[in-house]
């Protein structure tokens, strides 16, 4: 227990005798351990705010597209009604698309979440109509030679087969999300956006440039797990090339 | 809604619109940036693009470009810009304040679909067509300038319609780093409490991205060589 308080003390005792740390009134360095380490409760509220608006958004984007994609897939006139509104969405700067929910979902983290939502949802929409697509037909014919109920062939063919391309939709998805999350501190939910804004105004570069490099961190992350997660839904595709 | 009535009063009020830093002074400053930017990443990325993917090269490079710009926040861009000592955040002539950082966002972001669409509209040219223009006896530049482009053009010309969306809304971002634009109102109108203001700006930034898009969509059916109704009936 002794050791473990001397430890966390130790880092910020030499820098207060050895003069001014790398960040401060007359020293404002691009990079900044020390920031980090002192910093280290708000950068990790900040990244976790991030994190979690941005998975918040990708699944309402992900829920809300699966009932359209079915939908445009079943009545085809839908499917240009559904894609036109796709990419009207996506025309609208995010800057404006937040505004605009306000007067829905006020100054909170719900604005973020849906704002963002609604443009991983045209993503992943045109996604799931590539993936069910690309699902040979040769493969519904034999599930519907089985017996197999629409409900079942959906469920048990074709969203399996869809999931590769439904996949790439995801991580293009979640990589533009979490850059897009940094916008969210026009409404003070922006996560390490908060700190990149604050950053600006106070002209503090350590802080600017440590949230800055942990988006992008983020951001690889979330495409790693997304391609893990692919390689455990559709274990298939593996043994292919095995 | 309280706030939509209030966003309407704003809206209909000719002071937001002509006053000195109205709608319509931001408006225009964002087209010149927007259109800038659009000409300035077109001139840096078509070229070299385009004639990269004459010859078939550097096709990873084109491809990889569009996947390392979605990952980079345009707000940590512009922020890293306007905070460093070049280009910073002094006036840039009719660009305005951090006009100059905000020009280079804007381009940097541009490029990625430019060049990636570039490239593969050029690599998309069918093998016999291409064939067919070299047993004619066509030079190098001979088959790219009458073959190769006319056929690229719509997929190039549907790259700049991408580039044109993500400029016009990193343009409004911009204005979250203190740079000049229309982002200006809705960023000044949410700092100050004055959320009618910043909604009825962020309408009229939405609805001009309509316009621009749909606009960008006419001229690219205008410019297809083969028009839509010859190709499916083909």
């Amino acid at each position: 227990m002794h050791a473990v308080t001397l430890l966390g003390a130790a880092p910020v005792l030499p820098a207060a005798a050895d003069g001014p740390a790398c960040y401060s009134a007359t020293v404002n360095e691009w990079w900044c351990a020390q920031y980090v380490v002192d910093r280290r409760d708000e950068i990790w509220e900040a990244t976790s705010q991030h994190l979690a608006i941005t998975l918040a958004a990708l699944l309402l984007g992900l829920v809300l597209a699966f009932p359209l994609s079915l939908l445009a897939r079943r009545f085809p006139r839908s499917e240009a009604l559904v894609l036109g509104g796709s990419t009207a969405v996506y025309t609208i700067p995010s800057l404006a698309l937040l505004p605009l929910l306000v007067p829905f979902t006020g100054l909170s983290a719900a604005t973020v979440v849906v704002g963002l939502g609604l443009y991983a949802l045209t993503v992943l929409v045109r996604a799931m109509l590539d993936g069910f697509r690309s699902v040979p037909a040769d493969a519904v014919e034999a599930a519907r030679g089985l017996g197999y109920g629409p409900t079942r062939l959906l469920m048990t063919v074709e969203l399996p087969l869809a999931v590769p391309v439904v996949m790439a939709g995801l991580r293009v998805a979640a990589v533009s999300t979490v850059a897009l999350t940094t916008i969210g501190t026009l409404v003070a939910h922006g996560g390490l956006g908060n700190l990149i804004a604050h950053g600006v105004q106070r002209d503090f570069r350590a802080e600017l440039v440590t949230a800055a490099v942990l988006c992008v961190l983020l951001a690889l992350l979330l495409d790693v797990v997304v391609v893990l997660a692919q390689r455990l839904l559709t274990p298939w595709t593996r043994t292919r090339t095995a | 809604m309280d706030l939509l009535s209030l966003t309407w009063d704003y809206l209909t009020t000719a002071d937001s619109w002509t006053a000195p830093g109205g709608i319509l002074e931001r408006l225009v400053e964002q087209l010149l940036l927007t259109v800038t930017a659009l000409v300035v990443a077109c001139a840096l990325a078509l070229p070299a693009a385009l004639w990269l993917g004459h010859l078939g090269r550097g096709g990873f490079l084109a491809i990889n470009v569009s996947n390392v710009g979605r990952a980079v926040p345009t707000f940590a861009l512009l922020a890293l810009l306007v905070t460093a000592p070049w280009p910073g955040v002094s006036s840039f002539g009719p660009y305005g304040r951090a006009g100059l950082a905000t020009l280079i966002a804007l381009v940097l972001f541009a490029l990625p679909p430019l060049i990636t669409n570039a490239y593969t509209a050029v690599r998309e040219v069918p093998a016999d067509v291409r064939e067919a223009a070299d047993g004619m006896g066509m030079s190098g530049w001979q088959r790219f300038r009458r073959v190769e482009l006319p056929l690229a053009l719509p997929l190039v010309l549907s790259g700049v319609r991408l580039a044109l969306v993500q400029i016009w809304a990193t343009a409004t971002i911009a204005a979250l780093v203190a740079g000049p634009g229309m982002g200006r109102i809705v960023v000044d109108g949410f700092a100050r409490d004055l959320y009618s203001q910043g909604v009825g700006a962020a309408l009229v930034v939405a609805l001009a991205a309509l316009v621009l898009e749909v606009t960008a969509a006419l001229v690219q059916r205008w410019a297809d060589p083969v028009p839509r109704e010859a190709r499916t009936g083909g």
